[in-house]
């Protein structure tokens, strides 16, 4: 061995069996793991079978009691058909993402201003979005002047305090946030499609509609299909959005809003941690499905 | 296009962007108003000065200054920890073979299934037990600790770089920790990029996990001191429109700067 770059420090390095060096390396991230994932889901499943308020030092036992509550609670169970809206509205989100990066994709006029339109939401803070949207909805407010200055008074709403609305109102603000994400990743996705291909299928006398579902729908449909997953998994676990702009009051509680309510301001531990193994296994399955039907198809997609 | 139905597809994207700026656009002039001249005229009524009262209102009142200090802080370490830690994880698993590696890699891809909202409910009596509690280590820590889609954009990247680059130090007599550092290091510099942007985004923006563990207003972040003011500036659209506009003027500006940068990172992090 060398030693006149590299000085002593080899020798004292030499102490460390190889077979150590990689835990060395991956130690600190193990530990985090372990404590911040692992062992909080565990715990998790422990408490859902006890009676606890998260202070005392003890436990009760109780079961299966708190499932058992959680699905013979009709008010608890509510908080499902909320998400339905979330899930519309990640529906709507995905094909105006699909549509505006569709359209980007090919020459447009001012093509990088109106791709940081689009985009440019999906970068801002929750709570900003949250109180923009507040006073967007207000009675009177933005959004009834925009509707008021196209002769469209008659949709006027109390945009917020109409049950029946409000979970529209929010979702909507869901898209207004998020779609812009999805754009880009679709953008991306087309781009990465090479441009050979629309040139010699524009040979072939293809109009755009074919480039459409024969070029551009296979080449993206992974990503799509990761981000409708991510959509449905989000769509059951909204939280800001709704519990910023109404604190789930007016029937817009959410199945995280009502979770974190139970185990901090309730203080039924047990009861929440119930829920949220419900969730969980909820989320897992909708992945477990994912990968099941949209294998990756990385290697087939020039054919 | 076909000629007709080009003007349509400039109509959808002038909507697009009128969508996008019109809630913006009434808060920006909200937060110029008077409140008697918030009342009195509309949201798309000019103001009739530009002066920034509210903005030193709500900078001062909201203690908006303490906000933006904690998010830098937590921004800072947990941006630094997440991308030694990330690295360093891609490195240990891409460039060595040892027992219980199957394992390790199994826990990391289980976890990356787990979506945290869901297990705070348990994760908030670990950070309790810890002390963490209503301090800012405890944001660091988690922003840290459970991000496992870092780790898979560095493992992407260092599965790129050649191992002859590895296999020539050590015949020099470098050892792991020197590779590691000297050598690997540099050459993450796209991944790295890309952690840093998704990472300070998110972490910037995030409100649920600071709304949970920091309660007390002095450990406010950018979230939730915006948050704050709900209660005592209640009907203050005024003021509350000018910490929305605070709060969204770095975003816009970093956004305005790095815009290539930003898309990159965000295109390259989805397709892990």
């Amino acid at each position: 061995m060398s030693t006149s770059t590299l000085g002593t420090r080899p020798r004292a390095r030499r102490r460390i069996p190889r077979s150590v060096i990689p835990w060395l390396y991956i130690a600190v991230p193990i530990v985090l793991l372990v404590t911040f994932t692992f062992i909080p889901v565990a715990n998790m499943f422990w408490y859902s079978f006890t009676e606890w308020n998260g202070l005392s030092k003890d436990k009760e036992f109780i079961g299966f009691q708190n499932y058992i509550e959680l699905f013979t609670r009709p008010e608890l169970f509510r908080v499902f058909f909320v998400s339905l809206y979330y899930l519309a509205g990640a529906g709507v989100q995905m094909v105006l993402a699909l549509y505006f990066a569709t359209i980007l994709s090919f020459n447009t006029r001012f093509r990088s201003f109106f791709k940081g339109m689009i985009f440019f939401p999906s970068l801002i803070n929750g709570v900003a979005i949250g109180f923009a949207f507040l006073y967007f909805f207000q009675p009177g407010g933005t959004l009834d002047t925009v509707l008021g200055s196209v002769g469209l008074e008659a949709a006027q709403q109390q945009w917020l305090g109409n049950p029946d609305i409000i979970n529209v109102s929010l979702a909507g603000t869901s898209v207004w946030r998020y779609m812009g994400l999805n754009f880009v990743l679709f953008l991306g996705a087309i781009q990465s499609v090479e441009g050979t291909l629309y040139e010699a299928s524009e040979l072939d006398g293809a109009n755009r509609w074919q480039q459409f579902k024969y070029i551009i729908l296979p080449s993206i449909r992974p990503i799509v299909g990761l981000s409708f997953i991510l959509a449905i998994s989000g769509s059951l676990a909204v939280f800001d959005i709704p519990f910023i702009m109404t604190g789930g009051a007016n029937g817009s509680k959410t199945f995280v809003i009502q979770t974190v309510a139970m185990a901090f301001k309730f203080r039924k531990v047990g009861l929440a941690s119930a829920m949220a193994v419900v969730l969980l296994l909820i989320v897992l399955f909708i992945t477990w499905v994912q990968r099941r039907l949209v294998p990756d198809e990385k290697g087939v997609r020039r054919s | 296009m076909t000629g007709m139905l080009k003007p349509l597809k400039y109509l959808t994207l002038v909507a697009a962007s009128a969508a996008t700026m019109l809630p913006l656009i009434a808060v920006g002039f909200a937060s110029f108003k008077t409140q008697t001249e918030l009342q009195s005229s509309g949201p798309f009524t000019l103001p009739q000065q530009f002066n920034f009262h509210n903005y030193a209102t709500a900078f001062n009142d909201g203690q908006m200054a303490s906000g933006f200090l904690n998010t830098v802080i937590i921004l800072t370490f947990s941006i630094t920890g997440t991308v030694i830690i990330g690295a360093m994880t891609a490195y240990a698993l891409d460039r060595f073979d040892f027992h219980g590696k199957k394992i390790v890699y199994g826990a990391f891809l289980l976890a990356v299934l787990v979506p945290g909202v869901t297990t705070q409910v348990a994760t908030f009596q670990v950070v309790n037990k810890l002390g963490l509690y209503d301090s800012l280590l405890a944001p660091i820590v988690l922003y840290m600790g459970t991000d496992i889609v870092s780790i898979y954009i560095f493992l992407q990247f260092i599965k790129a770089i050649p191992k002859e680059l590895d296999e020539s130090a050590m015949l020099e007599g470098a050892g792991t920790f020197r590779i590691f550092w000297q050598i690997i290091f540099p050459l993450l510099k796209p991944a790295i990029a890309t952690v840093v942007i998704i990472k300070g985004f998110a972490s910037y923006n995030e409100f649920y996990i600071p709304f949970l563990y920091m309660p007390s207003a002095d450990h406010g972040v950018i979230s939730t001191s915006l948050f704050r003011f709900m209660g005592p500036f209640g009907a203050h659209w005024e003021v509350i429109s000018a910490g929305v506009v605070i709060v969204i003027l770095p975003t816009l500006l970093t956004f305005l700067f790095l815009q290539r940068y930003i898309y990159n990172g965000y295109t390259q992090g989805a397709v892990k």
